[in-house]
C-alpha cells in the first residue's frame, strides 16, 4: 500500500517505515538509522517486488519480440518513460533518454553534443561546486576542442557567487553545467534565472539534477532547462538506471552516443542511418527492468507527492541545523538557511577526522559518509580534505537526528582534549 | 568495529604524537596520500650502518592513520633494512594492538606503505 498522503503525518511515518525492510535491521544491536540517501536512497518494497514479478512473469527483450511477453516489456519499459516524463514535466517521451546513471547521461551529452558544438577558443563555464561526473567531460571535451573552462565561485556561506556573472557576460558561455542541489553543500542553486541569463547570452544549460529530483518538484519547461540528467538510485529506484532529459530539437540533432544494436533503422554492409528518438540514444538491450521499477519508484514518490517530500525534508534539515550546531566544535558548510538547501548537511568537527566520525557512528548503527564526496575541488576550496555528510530522505525522521546528535556528542567527548 | 578501535594507547599517539617533525639529515624522505580519506604522511629516515638510526614523521588524517605512524616510528629505530622489508600488515595489527575492518584497514597501513616506498627509493641514493 502507498502512504496515505491525505492522513495524519504519523500515519505516513508508520506507513513508509514498513515499506523498506532493510530498515528494520539492525547494526550491532542497534537500529540502522540510515543518513546517506545523497550517496544512494533505500528501496520500497514495491520496487524490489515489480523486479521480482517482472522477471519472474513477463520477462523477455524489448522492442524486437512479437509475441505476447515482449509486448508486455515493450509497453511496461515505454510506460516508465511516460511517468518519468510526466514526472519532470517534459513535452514528448521522445525527450527520455535511459542510461545508467547521471555521469553516464553527463557523459553523453558533452561527447555527442559538446563536440559538435563546441569549438576552439569558446567558453564552457562551470561552478566550483560540481561533482567530479560534472567536471571532467567538460574538461575532457574541452581539451580536445582547445576550449576553455571557467568556474563561478562560491560565497562564504556556499552559495553561488552570482556577483561573478557580469565578468562570464563577456565571455558568452556557449555552454553552462551546474548542478541543482549540491551534493557537499546542500545548496539549491537558482536554475530558473541562471537559464534565463545563458539563453539571453545565446548559450545553452545542462542541470545535474541527481540531487534536486529525488528531493523536490522538478519541472523541465518551467526551469527551462536544456538537459536535466539524474539517476534512478537516488530516487527510490534501482541501480543502472538513469535518465536524461534533452529539449527535442537539440536531440535531434544530436548524434549517437553508443552504436549497435536498437539504435539504427536501417544498416547495409556500405551505410546504416539512425533509429528515432529516443531509441537513437538506446544502443543494446537497455536495462527495461530498472526502467520499469524506476517507474514504480517514481508511482511511490507521486503518491506522497513532491511537494510533501520536498517539505519533509526541509523540515528535518531546519531541525538538524538548530541541532547539530550544538555539538561542541562542529563546523557545517553550506547556507544556514532552510529556504535554498536540500536535506545534505556536511561537517566537520575540531581535533576529530571525518573518517573516525564515520567509524564511531556505525558503532551505534549510523550510516554517513566521509570523504570528498566526488568534489575534490570543492573541498580544497573550503579548506579541508574531507567533511562528514548526513542526508536525509522519506524515510527519516527526527529521532534519526536526535540519534545522530546524540552519538555526535559522545565522539566529541572522546576526543576532548 | 568501532569505540574498541580507539584504545587509549591509539589516542594517546595521536594526541601526542612521537617523532613528529622533520628530519634536517634525513638519508631518504617518502610522501604518499590515501586519496579517498586525504590523510597525508611523510617519514623521514636517517640510515647509519644499514640502520634506522632516526626517524621522523609529519602528516594529518585520521586518529588511525596518524597513531599508526607514531607507533610504527617508535618501533623501527635501530631496525635493520632487512627488517623493514620483511614487515607485514599483520605486523602493524599487532604493535597497534587492533585489527580494523576492511574500510579503515589502509588507514592504518598507510605508515607501512610509506616507510616501505622510502626504503626502496635507498637503493637509488
Amino acid at each position: 500500500m502507498y502512504p496515505d498522503v491525505w492522513g495524519r503525518e504519523i500515519d505516513i511515518k508508520k506507513e513508509i517505515l514498513k515499506d523498506f525492510p532493510i530498515l528494520g535491521r539492525k547494526i550491532g544491536g542497534k537500529r540502522l538509522i540510515y543518513l546517506d540517501s545523497t550517496a544512494t536512497s533505500q528501496k520500497p518494497i514495491q520496487v524490489l517486488d515489480v523486479i521480482y514479478e517482472f522477471y519472474s512473469r513477463s520477462n523477455s527483450n524489448v522492442h524486437r519480440g512479437i509475441y505476447k511477453l515482449s509486448e508486455e516489456s515493450t509497453e511496461a519499459y515505454e510506460k516508465s518513460r511516460e511517468k518519468i516524463k510526466k514526472f519532470i514535466g517534459a513535452r514528448d517521451k521522445r525527450e527520455i533518454i535511459f542510461t545508467r546513471n547521471a555521469t553516464e547521461s553527463l557523459n553523453l551529452i558533452a561527447y555527442s553534443w559538446g563536440s559538435q558544438i563546441i569549438r576552439k577558443g569558446d567558453n564552457i563555464l562551470l561552478t566550483v561546486m560540481e561533482h567530479h561526473s560534472n567536471l571532467l567531460p567538460w574538461r575532457r571535451i574541452a581539451r580536445e576542442k582547445k576550449a576553455n573552462i571557467h568556474y563561478i565561485g562560491i560565497t562564504k556561506d556556499g552559495r553561488l557567487d552570482l556577483s561573478e556573472l557580469d565578468n562570464y557576460s563577456k565571455l558568452e558561455p556557449k555552454i553552462l553545467a551546474i548542478t541543482h542541489v549540491s551534493n557537499v553543500l546542500g545548496t539549491i542553486n537558482p536554475i530558473k534565472d541562471l537559464a534565463k541569463w545563458i539563453h539571453d547570452l545565446g548559450g545553452f544549460i545542462v542541470v545535474d539534477g541527481a540531487q534536486s529530483v529525488p528531493h523536490m518538484p522538478v519541472d523541465v519547461n518551467d526551469l527551462d532547462a536544456d538537459f536535466l540528467v539524474f539517476s534512478g538510485h537516488k530516487m527510490l529506484g534501482p541501480t543502472g538506471i538513469g535518465v536524461l532529459y534533452g529539449k527535442f530539437e537539440i536531440l535531434d540533432e544530436m548524434e549517437p552516443f553508443l552504436v549497435g544494436g536498437e539504435m539504427i533503422s536501417r544498416v547495409t554492409l556500405k551505410d546504416e542511418s539512425w533509429n528515432e528518438l529516443p531509441w537513437k540514444f538506446e544502443a543494446g538491450t537497455p536495462n527495461y527492468v530498472g526502467a520499469i521499477a524506476l517507474g514504480m519508484a517514481i508511482d511511490y514518490l507521486n503518491a506522497l507527492g513532491m511537494d510533501w517530500v520536498y517539505n519533509h525534508e526541509r523540515r528535518l534539515v531546519r531541525y538538524a541545523l538548530d541541532k547539530l550546531l550544538d555539538v561542541p566544535g562542529i563546523k557545517i558548510y553550506g547556507p544556514l538557511d532552510d529556504r535554498d538547501r536540500g536535506g545534505i548537511i556536511s561537517f566537520t568537527m575540531d581535533n576529530v577526522h571525518p573518517h573516525d566520525i564515520a567509524t564511531l557512528l556505525d558503532e551505534d548503527g549510523i550510516c554517513i559518509r566521509s570523504g570528498h564526496h566526488c568534489a575534490q575541488p570543492l573541498h580544497d576550496i573550503l579548506g579541508v580534505p574531507a567533511t562528514a555528510r548526513a542526508s536525509f530522505y522519506i524515510y527519516n525522521w527526527e529521532e534519526d537526528i536526535d540519534a545522530l546528535t546524540a552519538s555526535l556528542m559522545k565522539i566529541h567527548k572522546l576526543f576532548a582534549i | 568495529m568501532g569505540y574498541e578501535l580507539y584504545l587509549e594507547h591509539i589516542l594517546d599517539h595521536y594526541r601526542n604524537p612521537r617523532n613528529y617533525g622533520k628530519l634536517d639529515d634525513a638519508t631518504v624522505k617518502h610522501t604518499d596520500t590515501n586519496i579517498p580519506c586525504g590523510d597525508e604522511l611523510t617519514y623521514y629516515l636517517k640510515i647509519e650502518d644499514n640502520k634506522i638510526s632516526k626517524v621522523g614523521f609529519i602528516g594529518q588524517g585520521c586518529v588511525l592513520s596518524m597513531a599508526s605512524a607514531s607507533i610504527l616510528s617508535e618501533k623501527i629505530k635501530n631496525m635493520e633494512i632487512d627488517e623493514i622489508n620483511k614487515l607485514d600488515e599483520e605486523y602493524i595489527y599487532n604493535i597497534l594492538g587492533i585489527r580494523p575492518g576492511p574500510a579503515r584497514s589502509k588507514c592504518v597501513l598507510l605508515s607501512l606503505k610509506v616507510l616501505k616506498k622510502a626504503v626502496e627509493k635507498l637503493d637509488r641514493v
